[in-house]
């Protein structure tokens, strides 16, 4: 059933895919960030109550969704990395974490600023918001601890058994809303229901989370491919293809 | 699959399955703790199942609606109150300080103080909660009937403290 995902195993395959993919990704990412950004900021009506101020939504929301689905991704890439220690699902780990890091980073800085004029604080100790901050020591403890071992191969397992592990996070953040009294608000963006945002603000929300995704993609080919010249420096096809 | 691997993916899932539920435990022990304030139901019929009623004098967060035309301002100084309400019965706040930009009739706020008697709660910081819907002026005021006046330009709410 899998068969068609066994070339992508292999290191070099991985690295060309990269190569080939990222110039693209990289485009349509700062494409969409742009539009999506520039649209939301400046071109879209102020909201009926928070007047402009609730325009940090293009940059909040979009790097909340993504510091959750970029956790996703690296707890698969984990995941598979332990279980069929695929050596590319490995090092897919250590090269995912400080991209959602900064994601989750950014999600909680712009949601401060936010709360300071809305709520008329910076910070309060609710599910939501505690649990975002789990996410990011989550993230810092998967940088950590694979560095913390003299052994690289230890201190990789170690992290990504933390990436695994950690996935009990999402669902909590998820309806951390709707389990609990908190002072953030429920979703405005459901996959089910009408979003209780208006059409003229939601396409240019909906244009920078696909930009995130997009760009995570991007940074992660990048990356990636750093990661693999690092750990296969002394295969015969890195050397073939530096030109010695 | 390989043994070996079997053998690894159901040591994985045994993990994540344990921590999960030890996890699940450990929210539902501590559901209480975790909530970020009473709603005003809460406040007067108890918590939970067995009907936990706050002390007089204990610190707690309230959160609830404003009801409209409760908010009562003193003249000469900053000191206000307002009523929450939920879906039953009224609780209300008493804050001497500056209301967020949001606060207004209707909206829900969360605030933070002691109890003073079984409904009656002495804040010490009043925090706006904002919904999930945003909309622009005209939309808000073509769905709602909500004409939005800036805090700023409010007319001083009649009633004395």
């Amino acid at each position: 059933m899998f068969k068609w995902l066994h070339p992508y195993a292999k290191p070099e395959t991985v690295y060309h895919l990269c190569g080939r993919l990222m110039p693209w990704l990289m485009g349509a990412a700062l494409l969409l960030l742009l539009l999506g950004n520039i649209w939301g900021l400046a071109f879209t009506p102020p909201d009926y109550q928070q007047g402009d101020s609730y325009r940090i939504i293009h940059l909040h929301v979009p790097a909340a969704i993504m510091s959750m689905g970029t956790y996703s991704a690296m707890a698969i890439a984990a995941f598979t990395a332990l279980v069929w220690q695929v050596k590319v699902a490995q090092w897919s780990v250590l090269a995912i974490a400080p991209i959602g890091a900064v994601y989750t980073a950014i999600a909680l800085i712009t949601g401060m600023a936010w709360g300071k004029p809305m709520w008329g604080t910076w910070w309060v100790w609710d599910a939501r918001l505690t649990s975002e901050l789990i996410l990011l020591f989550l993230y810092l403890g998967v940088i950590a601890l694979s560095g913390a071992f003299s052994d690289r191969q230890t201190g990789a397992k170690v992290a990504s058994l933390l990436a695994v592990v950690g996935v009990i996070n999402l669902p909590i953040i998820h309806f951390s809303v709707e389990w609990w009294n908190t002072l953030h608000q429920g979703a405005s963006i459901t996959k089910f229901a009408k979003p209780s945002i208006d059409p003229s603000m939601l396409w240019p929300l909906l244009i920078s989370i696909l930009a995130f995704k997009i760009l995570m993609l991007a940074l992660l080919c990048m990356r990636l491919r750093t990661a693999i010249l690092v750990n296969e420096q002394h295969r015969p096809w890195v050397k073939a293809m530096a030109g010695d | 699959m390989q043994p070996r691997r079997q053998k690894r993916l159901f040591a994985i899932l045994l993990v994540i399955g344990l921590l999960t539920g030890a996890v699940a435990a450990m929210l539902y022990a501590l559901q209480q703790n975790i909530d970020l304030f009473y709603t005003p139901s809460q406040l007067v019929d108890g918590l939970g199942k067995d009907k936990i009623k706050p002390q007089v004098g204990q610190r707690l967060r309230i959160g609830g609606m404003v009801v409209a035309g409760s908010v009562k301002r003193d003249p000469e100084s900053l000191k206000v109150s307002f009523d929450l309400v939920d879906t039953g019965p009224l609780v209300t706040v008493i804050y001497e300080g500056i209301l967020p930009d949001l606060f207004r009739e209707g909206q829900g706020i969360v605030a933070q103080g002691v109890l003073q008697d079984a409904t009656t709660i002495k804040a010490s910081e009043v925090l706006a909660k904002h919904d999930e819907e945003y909309m622009p002026p005209e939309v808000a005021e073509a769905l709602k009937g909500i004409r939005h006046v800036p805090p700023s330009q409010q007319q001083p709410a009649s009633g004395s403290y």
